[in-house]
C-alpha cells in the first residue's frame, strides 16, 4: 500500500519534475565545458613543465603520450563524477518535491477544519465538501492515523459541549466512513469549548471555534 | 477578685447544667424561628457582644474577640442574620453578662436584638474551653447552651461545631459549617480541582494532573471524590478517595463525563460514550457497569440524584434542544421538566428534594433558576450579572454556590437558594469555576 501512495505522489510530481530534470540537463551540458577548462591548464602546465626538459625524443614523446592519456582519463572520471553528483543532485530535488508535495497535501488535510452550526453536530454541504477532500487524501495516504477532535464555541456549557464536540466528531468520522475510509485509520476525541481557537466573544469567533479538526498521528 | 472569679464560674457551671437539663424540652418547638422555605425572609437581628474572659489574668483576653468575630462571621455567611454593631449595645462592653440570671433583656430588645449569642473563654495550659448560649431576647429564654473544650489554635471548629447546634435549633438542620466546596481552578493553565472550607477560606489543590480537569462530585458521605480529567489524552474518569491514596481510572473509548454519587450508596451514574452514543451509566465505585440508564439516542449529560436515590434529573437533548429530564430508576418513566427556554442544562437536585437549580442559556446570557420537581413554581435568581452558571446547593439547601463572570472573569460566588446576598466566595487569583459542595461532614 506504502508503495503505491508513493507512486501516486510521484505521479503527482511528475510534471514538474519533467521540468525540472530538463533544466538540470542543460546544467550538465555546461558543466562539460568547465571540465574542459580545468583539463586544458592542466595540459598547458604539463606542457610548459615539459618545455624545460629539452630535446624532444622517443622516451619523451611516450611519457607525453602517457601524460596525454592520463590526463585524457582523469578528465573522463572528474566528467564520471560530475554526471553522477548530478543526478545524485536531480534524485533528491526529486525527493525533496515529492516530500514537499506530501507535506503540502498533509498540511492541508489538517489545517482545513470542518465547521458546524451552534448547538448542532449535523454536516453542512460545505462541511461535506471539506470531508470529500479529506477523503481523497486518506484514500492515497491510506496508512495514515487520524485523530477528529471535536470543539463548541465557548456559548453553552462545558459538560454538555463536550457530548456534542463526541457527536461532531463522530458525524465527520461517520462520513468519511461512508465515502469508503477505513474506520480503523480514525479516532476521535472532543474537547467541548476547553480549546477554542479563537478567544472572541462574537459570533465570528464562535463560528470558527464550532470545528471538527483533523490530525494525522 | 480570684475567689469571685471561682464563685462566679461556679454559677455559671451550675446553671449551665441546669440548663442543659432542661434544654432537650426546649428544642423541639424552635424550628419556627427561620422558615428557610420562605422567599421572602427578613433577617433576624442578632447581637453577639465581646465574650467574657473567665481565665486568670487576662489569658483569654485575644480570644474574647476574636471568638465573636468568628462566631459573627460564620453566621453572616448563612445569609439569615441582620448582625447587630456593637457599638449599639447598651452593656459594659469589658464585662459582659452571660447567663439569663444577669442579662438584662430589655437592653437587647431595645435595641432591635431579637436573638443574643454569649460566650465566655477560658485558656489555661494552652488549652481553651468556651462556653456559648443562644437566647431569645424577646422570650428571655435560653435557646440552646454548649461547653467546648480543646486547644487553643482551634477554635474555628469549635465556633463552627456551634453554628452548627445555632441553625439546627433555628432551621431543623445543620446548616454547612462542616462542608468544603470543590472546585475548578485554572491558575496553572489548566483546570485543576481545588478544595476549600465552605466559606472559601483554606484553598487547597487537589488534582495534578496538568490537564484538563473537570466535573468534580462528592459521595454522600464525602470521602470520594469522581471527576473527569484528560490527563490521558482524552476524557476518562476518576474516582479517588479524599483521605487515603489509591484512584480508580475509567477508561474506556470515547467521553466519560459528568459523574454523580448515588446517595448512600458507592455508587454513580455518568455519562460514557463507548457505544458511539452519550448515554448515562450506573456504575460502581470500583468503575464497573452495573447497567445503563438512559436509552435515547441522542446526548443524555449531567444526571443529578433525588435525596432519596428513586430519580435521578438529567440533561437530554431527546426533544431538540437540552433540557432537563426526571427519571424513576425502578420503572424507568422519564418526563421532561423544563419547558421554558431552549437551553437548560446543569441541574443539581436540592438537599431537601423539592427544586431543581439549573443554567438557562436565553438572549445570549446563562443565568442561574430553580424550578420545583413537579414542574410548578420556576424563578429566575440572577440577572444582567454576565453569564451564571453551574450552580451547586450547599448541603441544607439553603445557599446556592456558582460560577459568574459578573467582575469580568469567571470566579465562583455564592447566594440564598431565593438569589439574595450575592456575593464572591473565593478570591483567589486567575479564574475559577464549577464550585461543587459538599455533604456536612466532619473533614480531617
Amino acid at each position: 500500500m506504502r508503495k503505491k501512495l508513493w507512486i501516486c505522489l510521484s505521479l503527482l510530481v511528475i510534471v514538474p519534475g519533467l521540468l525540472f530534470t530538463v533544466s538540470c540537463a542543460k546544467k550538465v551540458v555546461q558543466s562539460e565545458p568547465t571540465a574542459e577548462e580545468e583539463a586544458a591548464p592542466a595540459t598547458e602546465a604539463a606542457a610548459t613543465t615539459e618545455a624545460p626538459a629539452g630535446p624532444s625524443d622517443a622516451e619523451l614523446a611516450d611519457q607525453e603520450k602517457m601524460a596525454q592519456e592520463e590526463a585524457a582519463r582523469q578528465w573522463e572520471m572528474q566528467a564520471e563524477e560530475d554526471l553522477r553528483q548530478t543526478q545524485m543532485a536531480q534524485q533528491a530535488a526529486k525527493d525533496e518535491e515529492m516530500e514537499r508535495a506530501q507535506m503540502a497535501a498533509m498540511q492541508m488535510f489538517m489545517s482545513e477544519d470542518v465547521y458546524y452550526d451552534f448547538d448542532s453536530s449535523a454536516l453542512t454541504n460545505m462541511a461535506r465538501n471539506v470531508l470529500s477532500r479529506k477523503a481523497e487524501y486518506l484514500r492515497i495516504d491510506a496508512e495514515a492515523s487520524v485523530i477528529i477532535e471535536g470543539h463548541c464555541d465557548a456559548r453553552g456549557t462545558s459538560a454538555y459541549n463536550i457530548a456534542l464536540g463526541d457527536r461532531r466528531a463522530e458525524s465527520a468520522k461517520g462520513y468519511l466512513i461512508d465515502l469508503g475510509i477505513d474506520a480503523t485509520q480514525l479516532s476521535t476525541i472532543s474537547y467541548g469549548e476547553e480549546r477554542p481557537v479563537d478567544m472572541g466573544q462574537n459570533e465570528e469567533a464562535w463560528a470558527k471555534n464550532r470545528r471538527a479538526h483533523f490530525i494525522i498521528e | 477578685m480570684v475567689t469571685r472569679m471561682n464563685l462566679l464560674s461556679r454559677i455559671v457551671v451550675v446553671s449551665f447544667m441546669i440548663l442543659m437539663l432542661f434544654y432537650p424540652h426546649a428544642v423541639a418547638a424552635e424550628y419556627d424561628y427561620i422558615d428557610i422555605n420562605n422567599p421572602f425572609l427578613r433577617k433576624i437581628p442578632l447581637a453577639i457582644p465581646w465574650f467574657k474572659d473567665m481565665s486568670e489574668a487576662d489569658a483569654g483576653n485575644v480570644l474574647s474577640v476574636q471568638l465573636p468575630d468568628t462566631l459573627s462571621e460564620t453566621l453572616a455567611f448563612t445569609g439569615y442574620f441582620k448582625m447587630l454593631e456593637r457599638q449599639s449595645f447598651l452593656m459594659d462592653p469589658k464585662n459582659p453578662d452571660i447567663i439569663a440570671t444577669h442579662i438584662n433583656f430589655r437592653n437587647w430588645t431595645a435595641i432591635g436584638a431579637e436573638l443574643l449569642i454569649t460566650g465566655g473563654v477560658l485558656v489555661k495550659d494552652g488549652q481553651m474551653e468556651t462556653e456559648l448560649r443562644l437566647f431569645d431576647t424577646f422570650k428571655e429564654k435560653l435557646i440552646i447552651g454548649k461547653r467546648y473544650k480543646g486547644s487553643s489554635d482551634n477554635t474555628q471548629s469549635m465556633i463552627r461545631r456551634f453554628c452548627g447546634e445555632v441553625m439546627h435549633h433555628l432551621t431543623g438542620n445543620r446548616g454547612f459549617f462542616n462542608s468544603q466546596i470543590a472546585f475548578l481552578s485554572h491558575r496553572e493553565g489548566n483546570k485543576e480541582i481545588y478544595i476549600s472550607d465552605f466559606d472559601g477560606s483554606h484553598p487547597k489543590r487537589f488534582t495534578r494532573h496538568n490537564s484538563i480537569t473537570l466535573f468534580p462530585s462528592w459521595s454522600s458521605d464525602g470521602s470520594w471524590l469522581a471527576y473527569t480529567s484528560y490527563a490521558n489524552g482524552k476524557p476518562d474518569l476518576y474516582i479517588r478517595n479524599i483521605k487515603k491514596k489509591g484512584e480508580t481510572t475509567l477508561n474506556r473509548k470515547g467521553i466519560q463525563l459528568t459523574p454523580a454519587w448515588v446517595p448512600g450508596k458507592f455508587e454513580l451514574a455518568a455519562t460514557l460514550s463507548f457505544s458511539g452514543d452519550q448515554e448515562i451509566y450506573l456504575l460502581t465505585g470500583g468503575g464497573k457497569i452495573i447497567k445503563r440508564l438512559t436509552m435515547s439516542r441522542g446526548i443524555d449529560v449531567e444526571p443529578t440524584w433525588s435525596p432519596d436515590g428513586k430519580q435521578m434529573a438529567f440533561v437530554s437533548k431527546r426533544s431538540g434542544k437540552p433540557q432537563i429530564f426526571i427519571q424513576n430508576i425502578a420503572s424507568g418513566r422519564v418526563r421532561r421538566l423544563t419547558f421554558e427556554g431552549r437551553y437548560n442544562t446543569q441541574p443539581d437536585w436540592s438537599p431537601k428534594g423539592d427544586k431543581i437549580v439549573y443554567s438557562a442559556m436565553a438572549e445570549g446570557s446563562i443565568n442561574i433558576c430553580t424550578i420545583d420537581v413537579d414542574g410548578g413554581q420556576f424563578s429566575q435568581l440572577t440577572e444582567n450579572q454576565g453569564d451564571n452558571e453551574a450552580p451547586s446547593w450547599s448541603p441544607d439547601g439553603s445557599l446556592i454556590a456558582f460560577t459568574s463572570n459578573r467582575e469580568g472573569r469567571s470566579r465562583v460566588y455564592v447566594m440564598t437558594a431565593f438569589g439574595t446576598d450575592q456575593r464572591r466566595l473565593i478570591s483567589l487569583p486567575g479564574e475559577q469555576t464549577n464550585p461543587k459542595w459538599s455533604p456536612n461532614v466532619i473533614a480531617n
